[in-house]
């Protein structure tokens, strides 16, 4: 066990965990923000991402020792009441259904959008590819980055 | 207009005296936190009034009303409190939508899945919705001493046009509270409606989109502990020994422990599949350290060569014997092969097949296979359970809770009435969540380790320990004639365990030979029902068949198919048809229409009936460097009036995308009882960049009473994609996954 000093949301954090915890359950158990989701632990279905330094980052097989004093932001610190851009588009396009994906489909895009204001339809896929929807929202996900895109 | 017994909403307003007082609590809670369509209750009312189980009033003109189904994905959550809206005539702005407790008494039946919610609480909670209303109604009339069929309603208002008198629905809600629920109400027609058939967001989508809509998976409480399970690695396997003191000094480890998940002896419900009912469980102060001492705990497994249970099915109470043995899936291909050469069990038979297909001019003969599915629920499975001496709080995915409550309440001891379930969102269930064991288990250990637990399966455990879509396969035949007319049909068809066949669905009926044989093998691999069950096979592979059939034929698939459903409607052969054959021809030209079907000739079409609601698609595919790529898909779907047209086709859209990515990519094998791939990265799951570009959804406009959504487009996905990519490619395919096309 190490003690941990990290910057998530903009607020310092405290946490007393093994080095190698990945930062998806030090986020999930120790700082109760459960917004970012486990969903296969290997970095393969991008439901953990997060931003370091604001690049989207798989939460899952970050070690909470390789951090530092690198910025997380989760989505629970994009924005509180969902006035992010990214967060009412999807609001206005009705993207979820079961929506345990989301929070990384909505960062992942963040992410996106904030080095490519236009993205192409194929950035679109190429950056987004890395996110799975079992309830294949795909269409709808996309169609709300297209329209951050135009704005 | 139609009159309508109260007879569901007297059973909720009887009950709702003895629920008032926690109802009442329970609004106070968790409203403070809630979120409809962007507004924030800033200030708790100082009032609330129920009106009865599903609703409540506040004194500020809040309606509070109650989604009384658990939600996985297909927005339950929103349509159903859409009818109480309807029939109440309440803005809907001013609608806050509150999860309903587990009370089968006053809810009904509270499960997901069948597609039946809307369906089943069509009337039921119009009926409510309406009858508070009318209470509403008659306080009004006596306040204001005026005859009742002179108030009008209108956005949550109450007015005598005569007089000028109006009043807001809150000012009349404590009187309206004391008065005698009618005996009978009258719903509105169809062409009334204002809130029903426009689209309205989901209810939880600010909630989404901010991380704060709370899967069981994110339950936090006060001294919770973390636990997982150990699986045996095998189907066909069970626990021999485990050690312990191998991992109990681990960091932040607790307890180490095995465990029953039913005593000896115990009867099964239909929905207690369960291939491992003894595991170890690991607890511990977080799910990292939990997680190593799993990694490093020395566990034993042995082969189990004997192993049966009784459990209750559709057909009564049947002792299951599970055939010992490590699977592999080529055994399973061989197995199925042989049955599907060897006479089946005989479901249907009209006219004279054999001899039919002895003299036809032509015959076409062809088989299709899948192989199993694992649900892949994007949330892997969790569960959260408090043991006390008062009794059980258990959170966790669940699709029947009526069942689940049954299996706890026998496993740990104690009544259903201490047991409380809490009706969490799920992150996916397709099926899978019938089969809830995980709540058990997490009972069984938070009473065990005398504490809070949240029992977290790894995405691996949640694949290995499935409930799969049953690997199947079938054998069509078709007889033409000289003119190139269908004269008999011939489906074979079965699987591990078996394929749940529909003898009596289309296009029996409209052929005169016809003939459906199935088979079934039994397998130590526990399998379940998968969206749309049995459809999810026999529904594409069907349409994959009478493509080849129209072409045989000469004939356009779509006319070819018109043909046959007019045929089985003026003369149909045969004492039963399982579908309304308007409906699906219905469908078939819709999307003939919206797709400008004609203009493209590399196009697959297909249509099917499943779970009450009428689908057809046509797919365009795209060949670029040697992929195959869905362009388009026009979808065409008659599931009678659309409650939440938005909503719906964001269903539909997913059924759509599911669909192909499982007949692309999907393929769970099993070597020695093993699962091939347990994770992605080796298990294929469609992506942004394989899904269609565009979909585009029509609804068949009618009066029916709706039908739920999400599993009646489904199946003729796969078979629509199988023609396209023919067309695309020049290849048929049989065999699934796409991608590999090989048997
Ligand atoms: S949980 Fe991290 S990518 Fe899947
Ligand atoms: S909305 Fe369910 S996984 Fe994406």
């Amino acid at each position: 066990m190490a003690v941990f000093n990290l910057n998530v949301n903009g607020t310092k954090q405290k946490v007393d965990v093994d080095g190698a915890t990945p930062m998806l359950w030090v986020l999930r158990d120790q700082l109760k923000l459960t917004g970012t989701k486990y969903g296969c632990g290997i970095a393969q279905c991008g439901a953990c991402t997060i931003h370091l330094n604001g690049v989207a980052t798989r939460s899952c097989i970050l070690p909470v020792s390789s951090i530092g004093s690198k910025a997380i932001t989760t989505i629970e610190g994009l924005s509180e009441l969902g006035e992010h851009p990214v967060q009412k588009a999807w609001i206005e396009h009705n993207v979820a259904q079961c929506g345990y994906c989301q929070n990384g489909q909505i960062m992942a895009a963040a992410a996106l959008l904030k080095n490519n204001s236009k993205p192409s339809e194929e950035q679109i896929e190429t950056a987004m590819k890395g996110n799975i929807c079992r309830c294949g929202t795909y269409v709808r996900i996309k169609e709300a980055i297209k329209s951050v895109s135009r704005t | 207009m139609s009159v309508i017994n109260t007879k569901y909403g007297r059973r909720s307003f009887i009950k709702s005296s003895f629920l008032a007082g926690g109802g009442l609590m329970l609004g106070f809670n968790s409203l403070a936190s809630l979120i409809t369509e962007g507004r924030a209750l800033e200030t708790i009312p100082d009032e609330w009034f129920n009106i009865n189980a599903y609703l409540k009033i506040s004194s500020d003109g809040v309606f509070t009303i109650k989604a009384p189904h658990p939600e996985f994905g297909t927005d339950v959550r929103t349509s159903l409190p859409m009818m109480v809206a309807e029939e109440l005539d309440v803005d809907w702005k001013k609608v806050v939508v509150e999860q309903a407790d587990y009370k089968p008494s006053i809810y009904g039946r509270q499960y997901t899945g069948g597609s039946r919610g809307v369906m089943e609480k069509w009337v039921p909670l119009r009926t409510t919705g309406a009858a508070a209303r009318q209470m509403l109604i008659k306080a009004a009339a006596k306040t204001w001493d005026v005859p009742e069929a002179e108030i009008t309603t209108e956005g949550g208002v109450l007015y005598h046009k005569a007089s000028g008198k109006s009043a807001k629905y809150e000012e009349m809600a404590a009187r309206a509270a004391e008065i005698p629920v009618p005996e009978k109400v009258a719903l509105k027609d169809p062409k009334d409606f204002k809130i029903i058939g426009t689209s309205r967001a989901n209810v939880d989508l600010i909630k989404m989109v901010t991380g704060k809509a709370p899967y069981s998976s994110d339950i936090n409480r006060e001294g919770m502990l973390y636990a997982m399970v150990v699986i045996p690695p095998a189907f066909g396997m069970k626990l021999k020994s485990f050690d312990a003191l191998s991992v109990k000094s681990m960091p932040g480890i607790k307890d180490v422990f095995s465990f029953k998940t039913y005593e000896d002896g115990y009867k099964r419900n239909m929905f207690d599949t369960n291939a491992f009912p003894e595991l170890v469980a690991i607890v511990g102060n977080s799910t990292w350290e939990v997680l190593n001492a799993k990694n490093k705990l020395k566990v034993e497994w042995q082969p189990f060569t004997e192993q049966s249970f009784v459990m209750a099915g559709f057909r009564g109470e049947q002792t299951v014997v599970v055939p010992p043995g490590l699977e592999s899936s080529s055994d399973h291909k061989a197995k199925m092969k042989d049955a599907a050469d060897k006479p089946g069990r005989q479901m249907r038979k009209d006219g004279n097949p054999e001899e039919v297909f002895k003299n036809a001019a032509k015959v076409i003969e062809r088989t299709y296979s899948a192989p199993f599915l694992p649900h892949y629920m994007m949330e892997p499975i969790t569960s959260f359970a408090h043991y006390t001496d008062e009794g059980l709080f258990v959170a966790g995915p669940v699709q029947s809770p009526e069942t689940t409550i049954n299996t706890i309440s026998s496993r740990i001891g104690l009544p259903p009435e201490k047991i409380h379930i809490e009706l969490t969102r799920m992150g996916g269930g397709f099926g899978r969540h019938f089969h809830a064991h995980c709540l058990t288990e997490a009972a069984v250990i938070s009473q065990k380790v005398k504490a809070p637990i949240k029992l977290q399966y790894t995405r691996e455990d949640t694949t290995n320990m499935g409930s799969y879509r049953p690997a199947c396969l079938a054998v069509y035949r078709a007889a033409l004639d000289k003119d190139n007319n269908l004269i008999a049909f011939h489906v074979k068809a079965g699987g591990v365990p078996d394929n749940g066949l529909n003898a009596n669905a289309f296009p029996a009926g409209a052929v005169d030979n016809y003939l459906a044989e199935s088979f079934s093998i039994a397998s130590n691999i526990t399998s379940g029902w998968f969206r749309a069950p049995g459809d999810n096979f026999i529904g594409g592979v069907e349409q994959s068949f009478l493509d080849e059939i129209a072409e045989a034929a000469g004939k356009d698939p779509i006319e070819f198919r018109l043909e046959l459903l007019k045929r089985s409607k003026e003369k149909p052969v045969g004492a039963r048809a399982d579908y309304d054959a308007s409906r699906y021809a219905g469908v078939l030209e819709l999307v003939r229409e919206k797709s400008n079907w004609a203009a493209n000739k590399k196009r697959g079409v297909a249509a099917y009936l499943c779970h009450r609601a009428y689908a057809a698609h046509v797919i365009d595919v795209v060949v670029k460097d040697n992929v195959s790529r869905v362009q388009s898909v026009f979808s065409a779907v008659d599931c009678g009036i659309v409650v939440n047209p938005d909503s719906a086709t964001n269903m539909v859209e997913g059924n759509v995308v599911d669909a192909i990515g499982h007949a692309m990519y999907g393929e769970l094998t099993f070597t020695k009882g093993k699962p091939d791939s347990s994770n992605l990265g080796k298990y294929r799951l469609i992506r942004m960049n394989e899904a269609p570009k565009n979909i585009e959804v029509h609804f068949v406009k009618n009066d029916i009473a709706p039908t739920g959504l999400g599993e009646g487009p489904y199946p003729s996905v796969f078979g629509a994609l199988a023609n396209a990519l023919y067309k695309a490619t020049g290849k048929r395919f049989y065999h699934q996954p796409f991608i590999k096309n090989s048997f």
